[in-house]
């Protein structure tokens, strides 16, 4: 790039600005110097449109603090208080927990989108690391706000997880009070899970999702025939297959970010509780140490490890697997061992796996959210083994299966 | 990969629309389950009445407690004075909460168990609930205050609302059935039946009853009418940004070949 | 950039052009919506104003020469009832006033007058001096050794040491520039003062 050349004409104020900061710089390297494959498809809005969502949350967030009360006497009020006595404070609220919801919709598709695509495979392990640090970090995230309206709900939710670290031999009892800082969950509780939740974990968020674009620079976007676009190179020393992220990508991300927005401001204005799956019913009833509600279920983005700790007959193994389910996927790249990247290019074998997969991941999140009788439990059984099938057996059926060459250029049609 | 993404989509969709399909049944599934208030919260007249019917009937025992007076009348249209006239508890200034004036430690001397604050009713059981909970209140001797509900079963509320309906008596069918082995008598509601009409016609009982929902539904989510005539404007604001913003990438992306 | 893909012969600069400017434009004008309810949510919120609802004030227990303080929206509001002698001062001390017809200060309609407020006796003011903010002293002794052999009884800022009179006026020679502020008030009967209601003009 001869960036700096491009803007030597340039006077005025941009001209003092870049002998100061590298703003144009940054942009022609970066953005327009970025070369990404032309063939990307609908999968890939979910990563901008999961910063998009970020920023919402980081904003919605900022001026909710403003009025909200961490405190075991003034938190419930403190939430109606925004929602009925705080000017537009409804919608700041209803951005906030739709927000959390779609957060995690958007991460499950781009984290789906890089399973059908092979993202996770050499070069790009770390990229896919530092993506799942960023899933656990928001999931302790969404955790910890979920606490914060101080609704029965958050109580017992935050009761039942926390308890999970006392499954750990030995420290667990000690560490579940250090945790809470009391005997049960309790206004220190609340006190302690509003600070992380509101300046730690989304400091450690950020920083995550800088060294993840970082990561992204580095190896390049893969791309729906996953293949290496880096590998044809054109006469200019560019990708063939390759456009400049700015102006192409950007555009079209701003599609993306229209329609996601209808769908969001669809739930917002016109759905807010989405039936009880975004805003839980027993959370507009103030936390109550004297009574659990009826039926406990956490969010629904956590269902599915929560139907694997129900699945499980025994405490200790129930908590484990639960762990164990998040902490396989860290290990993807090196269980994949297909020659090919592209679902469209492996074999049945593959396919039929990553189907199976997507339905037990569906219907442990349905089980999770259904009160735990017979029937579901021995459903929620069989669908865990299929979940860790899917991992456990992958070096096995990405080898034996017969795939498909992989092009030499991308798939494009203009 | 545009398949996919239907299917996917459609797969959450049915997981989590699944329930009519998997879900558990507890009991038999009676009529009245069923009964809806078809409420509308933008009916500002019905808004009035249920406001007047809450002040006049519920507001003795039940607090809205985050619920202010002057609220209420800017929300419903209702001009101050009148409020302060026809609304307002004794003692009480216009930007007050609606707090009832029985003390905690009464209502668990009188009833057992304090009268919930109703704010949030609605939120947390549902509209259909408080209308079937109105609509449910039964003669029951064996019961303490001689009057019993479906919609929760010994509840220690008496039904205040009888000089209006009439005194409804419930019929039972009794059912032998067997659980894990073991005989189980229970008794199904079949229906019920005016033994003696109330002030209102059944028909009316039943508007007053819808009004004081709707008030509730209100009361409950005070901006919800406002929010989704406000969502209409939104979407239809994102729907041209976002056809510009589609019309703006199919220029740029001429360029790719 | 100098790439060919680029710069494509067949491409309509104009339409390009156009269509950048409005999407750009309808984002702008989203952006502006979505700011509304951000900036709006910082305004009194509906507990505040219900708290800063007017104020009533019993003043029948007030005797001559007393004063009470009470809190209104946040604002401490001093309620004087004059002695007859200080009001019958207030006539004498105008050469040595900053503003002594208020025509630069805030107050009321009603209270642009020689005595500042509606009844001769009854003098109500935002407390805050117009200086800095600090609460000016009573000093209502006549003469008040601290204050000087030709002392008229009045108020004194102790940050900064403002001196206003018995109807709030300032004197010359103080830092402040403006008379003590009046909060809009009426008399609902003799004995009952309400502040943050203005009373109608020509009835009190």
């Amino acid at each position: 790039m001869a960036a700096s050349s491009d803007h030597a004409g340039k006077t005025g104020f941009r001209a003092w600005l870049n002998k100061r900061l590298p703003v144009d710089e940054f942009v022609d390297s970066q953005l327009i110097g970025y070369f990404a494959p032309k063939n990307f498809n609908i999968w890939y809005f979910f990563g901008s449109l999961a910063l998009l969502v970020f920023v919402i949350q980081i904003l919605t967030g900022i001026f909710l603090t403003m009025h909200y009360k961490p405190s075991e006497a003034a938190a419930f009020d403190s939430v109606e208080y925004i929602m009925r006595e705080v000017e537009w404070g409804w919608l700041i609220r209803y951005m906030h927990s739709t927000g959390a919801s779609f957060f995690f919709i958007v991460v499950y598709l781009h984290m789906f989108r890089a399973m059908i695509y092979g993202s996770y495979r050499a070069p790009r392990e770390l990229l896919w690391i530092l993506g799942m640090l960023l899933y656990l970090a928001l999931m302790a995230e969404a955790f910890m706000g979920y606490v914060l309206p101080w609704g029965n709900m958050s109580y017992w939710g935050a009761q039942v997880i926390v308890n999970l670290f006392g499954t750990i031999p030995v420290i667990g009892p000690g560490l579940v009070e250090w945790i809470r800082g009391d005997y049960g969950i309790a206004d220190s509780t609340l006190n302690r899970f509003f600070a992380l939740h509101v300046i730690a974990v989304p400091f450690a968020i950020a920083f995550l999702v800088l060294m993840h674009l970082v990561a992204l620079r580095q190896t390049g976007s893969n791309n729906p025939d996953g293949i290496e676009i880096k590998e044809k190179l054109g006469a200019n020393g560019k990708p063939i297959d390759g456009i400049p992220f700015h102006p192409y990508y950007t555009v079209k991300d701003i599609v993306g970010v229209g329609v996601f927005l209808i769908f969001f401001c669809g739930v917002i204005f016109f759905a807010p509780t989405f039936g009880g799956l975004f805003l839980e019913k027993p959370n507009f009833e103030p936390a109550n140490e004297l009574s659990t509600p009826q039926h406990i279920a956490p969010v629904w983005y956590f269902t599915a490890f929560y139907a694997m700790l129900r699945a499980v007959p025994d405490q200790q193994l129930g908590a484990l697997l639960m762990l164990l389910a998040i902490v396989v996927l860290f290990f993807l790249p090196w269980l994949d061992r297909s020659p090919v990247k592209s679902i469209r290019y492996k074999g049945w074998l593959s396919k039929t796996a990553l189907a199976l997969f997507v339905v037990a991941f569906v219907m442990l999140s349905y089980l999770g959210l259904q009160p735990a009788n017979d029937l579901y439990v021995i459903l929620a059984r069989v669908f865990t083994a299929i979940y860790f099938a899917f991992f456990l057996l992958m070096p096995w059926y990405t080898r034996i299966e017969k795939c498909k060459p992989a092009p030499e250029r991308v798939t494009y049609h203009a | 990969m545009r398949k996919s993404f239907v299917a996917a989509a459609l797969g959450f969709t049915l997981a989590f629309a699944g329930p009519a399909v998997f879900a558990a049944t507890e009991g038999p599934h009676a009529a009245w389950m069923d009964w809806e208030p078809g409420n509308d919260v933008s009916n500002i007249a019905s808004l009035q009445r249920g406001a007047a019917n809450f002040m006049g009937y519920c507001a003795g025992c039940h607090s809205l407690k985050y619920k202010r007076y002057s609220r209420v009348a800017k929300d419903l249209n209702i001009p101050e004075e009148q409020m302060e006239k026809l609304l307002l508890l004794p003692g009480a200034k216009k930007g007050d909460y609606i707090l009832s004036p029985m003390a905690k430690v009464d209502g668990e001397a009188w009833f057992g168990k304090a009268p919930p604050d109703l704010s949030l009713i609605t939120r947390a059981k549902g509209s259909d609930y408080v209308y079937q909970f109105l609509k449910t209140f039964y003669v029951d001797p064996k019961s303490a205050n001689g009057t019993n509900n479906l919609a929760l079963p010994n509840t220690a509320m008496p039904h205040v609302l009888s000089a209006l309906q009439g005194v409804q008596e419930a019929k039972f069918k009794v059912v032998e059935t067997v659980v894990d082995g073991q005989p189980v008598t229970e008794s199904h509601w079949e229906s019920f039946e005016l033994a003696s009409p109330g002030q209102l016609s059944p028909e009316d009982y039943d508007a007053f009853v819808r009004d004081t929902v709707n008030f509730l539904e209100y009361a409950g989510e005070p901006v919800k009418a406002k929010r989704e005539s406000l969502g209409v404007w939104v979407i239809l604001f994102l729907l041209v940004f976002t056809a510009l913003a589609y019309l703006l990438k199919q220029e740029y992306w001429k360029d790719v070949k | 950039m100098s790439d060919e893909k680029v710069t494509a012969d067949d491409v309509d600069v104009n339409r390009r052009k156009f269509l950048t400017v409005a999407t750009a434009a309808t984002g702008a004008v989203g952006v502006g919506f979505t700011l509304v309810p951000f900036i709006s949510s910082w305004k009194p919120s509906e507990r505040a104003r219900a708290l800063g609802a007017p104020l009533e004030i019993d003043i029948s227990k007030l005797e001559p020469g007393q004063m009470i303080t009470q809190s209104w929206r946040k604002q401490p509001i001093y309620v004087v009832r004059r002695t007859p002698e200080s009001v019958a001062k207030l006539g004498g001390v105008t050469a040595s006033l900053k503003d002594p017809n208020s025509e630069a200060s805030d107050q009321p309609a009603y209270a642009k007058n020689e005595m500042r407020s509606l009844k001769p006796e009854i003098l109500v003011l935002y407390a805050a001096c117009t200086h800095l903010g600090c609460l000016p002293k009573q000093y209502f002794t006549v003469a008040d050794p601290t204050m000087g052999a030709d002392w008229p009884g009045g108020f004194f800022c102790p940050c900064h040491g403002s001196r206003f009179d018995l109807a709030g006026r300032v004197f010359n020679g103080s830092p402040a520039s403006a008379n003590l502020r009046v909060p809009p008030h009426k008399f609902e009967s003799d004995s009952l003062l309400v502040i943050g209601v203005d009373a109608v003009q020509g009835a009190a």
